[in-house]
C-alpha cells in the first residue's frame, strides 16, 4: 500500500532523512519509531505531499507522491504533529470545511461528518468552538478530520502526544479499531505505542532506517542472538577490544558502563568470555544473560550503541 | 471553482466570526461618514453663499464638490485599512500550522490563493456597499449624477482589489501578521507616491514612474472617467501580486 524507496530529504546542508526504504502492507498499522528529530515528521510530510523529497521515490496505493500528488492526497488522511485547527470555528463547521476541501461530494458531506463524529467520539463537542475544547478533544478533532473522507491510508504524526494516560488508551483503542479498513502509519518516540498498536515497525534514527519488519519477525530475530552483559570495574577499552578479538563473538557494544557481548545462537561462549575477563583482571562485578528484545534494540539505537 | 469557493466561504466566515471584519468595516464607515459629512457641510455653506449669484449657483456641482474629495479620502482609508484585513490570510495559517492541512488536501496552490483573495474582496465590497448608503442623502436633497458615482466606486473597488493582492503577497512572506501589514502598507504607500519621483525624472522614466503610481490612475476615476488604461493597470497589479504569491508558496515548499 505504501512504498518508500531510497528517500532522502535535505534542508540545505542538513540531512533530515537519508536513503530511507520501507513498505507497509494493506490494512496494517505501522509504526515509525525513533527519538525526536529522527526524521519521522519529515518522512510523513513527504508521504502526504506537503514536502517534496530531495531524492528517492514514494508511492501510496500505486500513485507516485511526486508525480500524482492530488491522487495521493485524495486517499490519504493526515494528522500532522501540530493539529491544524481553526480555533474560531465550531467542531462541526471545521469538519464540514475539511470534508469540502478533501473533495467529499456535497451530497455525502452530511453523512461523512456524522460518521467522523461518531468514530472519534465527538458527539458532545460538535457545537463547541474549537478554542474552548480540551487538548484531548482537539486531538480527536484532528483524527476526525483525517478520517472525514474515509481515506484508504491514514498518516498520524504522534497521535497521542500531550495526552493524559486515559486519553492515550482511548486514542490507541480508536486507532486499533480503524485497522483493516484503513492502512495506518503512525509515528511515535514511545516504544509501548508500537508494541501495543502496531503490526510492524520501522525504527529510524538521524534520518536513517535502523531496523524494520513485523513485530514478530523483529522479536524472533533478536531471540536468535545470544550473549551476555558484563559489568566491569575498570579496563573497559581493553576489554572492548579484546572481546571483539575473541573467536565467535559477533559484536560488543558499550552503554551505561556495561558491555553487551553477542554471538551467533549456535554457540555458547559464556565460558570463554568469563575466562578471558577473569584472567585479565578487569574486575568483573557482574555477568548476566539477557535476551535482546525490541526494547533493548530501541534503547541502544537511541543511545547510539548500535553500529550498522 | 468549487474548491476556490470552499476556501473563500471559510475565510469569509472567519472574517465575520472574529471581530476583524466588524472592526474594519465599522471604523471605515465612521471615517467615511465623517468625510462625507464634512464635504457635504462645505458644499452646503458654499451653496448658501452662491445662491446670491445665479451665475455661480449654476457652477455648483455636487459630484465635483462632494464625491471627488470623498473618493480621494476613501482611497486613503483603504490604503490604511486593507493591509489589516489581508495580514492574516497566509501568515496566520503558517503560524498555527494549518497550512499543512491546506497543502495536503487535493487543492492547487492557485485555488487556495484565489479563495482567500475572493474572501477579502467580499469584505471590501461589503465596506464599499455599506458606505454607498450615504448617497441616500445626496439623492434625496440634490441631483448628483449616478454614473459618475458608480464609476468612482468601481475605481475604489479595483484599487482595493489591487491593494488586497499586494496584501496577500506580503502575507505569504511571513508568519508574523504585524510584519505582513507593515510591509503591505509600506509598499502601497510607495506605489502611491511614486509619481512624486517623476517630477525630477526625465524622458522614459517620467512616463514609467507616472504609470506605476496608483494615485495617477485613481485621479481620473474620481472625476468619473473610466479609462481602459487604468483598468488594465489595476487588473495587472492584482494579477502580479497573486502571481508572486503563487511563486513564493511554491518555492518555499521546494526549498
Amino acid at each position: 500500500m505504501i512504498e518508500v524507496e531510497h528517500l532522502t530529504k535535505k534542508y540545505g546542508d542538513l540531512v533530515a532523512v537519508k536513503d530511507l526504504s520501507f513498505k507497509v502492507g494493506k490494512g496494517k498499522i505501522w509504526g515509525l519509531l525513533g527519538p525526536n528529530a529522527a526524521g519521522k515528521t519529515t518522512t510523513m510530510r513527504i508521504l502526504t505531499g506537503y514536502l517534496p523529497a530531495t531524492e528517492g521515490k514514494a508511492t501510496v496505493a500505486g500513485f507516485d507522491v511526486f508525480e500524482q500528488p492530488n491522487d495521493v492526497k485524495r486517499i490519504i488522511g493526515y494528522l500532522p504533529e501540530v493539529v491544524p485547527l481553526y480555533p474560531e470555528m465550531t467542531v462541526s463547521d471545521y469538519l464540514s470545511f475539511v470534508a469540502a476541501i478533501k473533495q467529499v461530494p456535497a451530497a455525502k458531506r452530511r453523512a461523512a461528518l456524522e460518521r467522523a463524529i461518531e468514530i472519534s467520539g465527538l458527539k458532545d463537542a460538535r457545537k463547541k468552538l474549537i478554542q474552548t475544547i480540551s487538548r484531548g478533544f482537539k486531538q480527536r478533532v484532528g483524527i476526525a478530520q483525517a478520517l472525514i473522507h474515509n481515506p484508504d491510508v491514514l498518516v498520524l504524526d504522534e497521535p497521542t502526544i500531550g495526552l493524559d494516560p486515559a486519553q492515550i488508551i482511548q486514542i490507541r483503542g480508536l486507532i486499533k479499531s480503524l485497522k483493516g479498513e484503513h492502512t495506518i502509519i503512525l509515528s511515535t518516540h514511545i516504544l509501548p505505542e508500537v508494541t501495543q498498536t502496531c503490526d510492524g515497525v520501522a525504527i529510524i534514527n538521524e534520518g536513517r532506517l535502523m531496523a524494520s519488519g513485523s513485530l514478530e519477525d523483529l522479536t524472533a530475530s533478536f531471540r536468535e542472538k545470544s550473549g551476555v552483559i558484563l559489568k566491569l570495574r575498570k579496563g573497559h577499552e581493553e576489554a572492548l577490544a579484546a572481546l571483539r578479538e575473541l573467536p565467535g563473538v559477533e559484536s560488543v557494544a558499550r552503554h551505561d558502563g556495561e558491555l553487551a557481548v553477542e554471538w551467533s545462537p549456535n554457540k555458547d561462549l559464556r565460558e570463554a568470555v568469563a575466562k578471558l575477563v577473569v584472567e585479565t583482571g578487569w574486575g568483573l562485578l557482574e555477568m548476566r544473560t539477557e535476551s535482546m528484545n525490541i526494547e533493548e534494540l530501541y534503547r541502544r539505537i537511541v543511545s547510539g550503541g548500535v553500529e550498522q | 471553482m468549487r474548491n476556490i469557493w470552499s476556501i473563500a466561504k471559510k475565510e469569509i466566515r472567519t472574517y465575520f466570526s472574529t471581530p476583524i471584519a466588524y472592526v474594519v468595516i465599522a471604523v471605515f464607515l465612521i471615517l467615511t461618514g465623517f468625510f462625507f459629512y464634512s464635504a457635504l457641510w462645505w458644499f452646503n455653506s458654499q451653496a448658501i453663499q452662491m445662491a446670491q449669484n445665479p451665475y455661480y449657483a449654476q457652477q455648483m456641482n455636487i459630484n465635483q464638490m462632494v464625491y471627488t474629495p470623498l473618493f480621494n479620502n476613501i482611497s486613503i482609508i483603504l490604503l490604511l485599512m486593507l493591509p489589516l484585513l489581508t495580514m492574516r490570510l497566509f501568515s496566520e495559517e503558517m503560524k498555527s500550522g494549518t497550512d499543512e492541512l491546506l497543502y495536503t488536501s487535493p487543492l492547487s496552490v492557485g485555488q487556495i490563493i484565489l479563495g482567500k483573495y475572493l474572501a477579502a474582496l467580499v469584505v471590501l465590497a461589503t465596506m464599499l456597499g455599506l458606505s454607498g448608503s450615504l448617497s441616500i442623502f445626496t439623492f434625496a436633497f440634490g441631483n448628483p449624477e449616478l454614473p459618475q458615482i458608480l464609476n468612482g466606486y468601481l475605481g475604489l473597488f479595483l484599487m482595493g482589489a489591487a491593494f488586497i493582492a499586494a496584501g496577500v503577497f506580503f502575507s505569504s512572506l511571513t508568519k508574523n501578521q504585524v510584519v505582513s501589514a507593515i510591509l503591505t502598507f509600506g509598499a502601497l504607500l510607495l506605489f502611491w507616491i511614486l509619481n512624486w519621483a517623476s517630477y525630477s525624472a526625465s524622458g522614459m522614466w517620467k512616463g514609467v514612474l507616472n504609470y506605476l503610481s496608483i494615485f495617477q490612475h485613481f485621479d481620473d476615476m474620481t472625476r468619473g472617467i473610466l479609462d481602459t488604461k487604468d483598468l488594465v493597470y489595476y487588473l495587472s497589479f492584482a494579477f502580479f501580486g497573486l502571481f508572486l504569491t503563487h511563486s513564493v508558496i511554491l518555492s518555499r515548499r521546494w526549498r
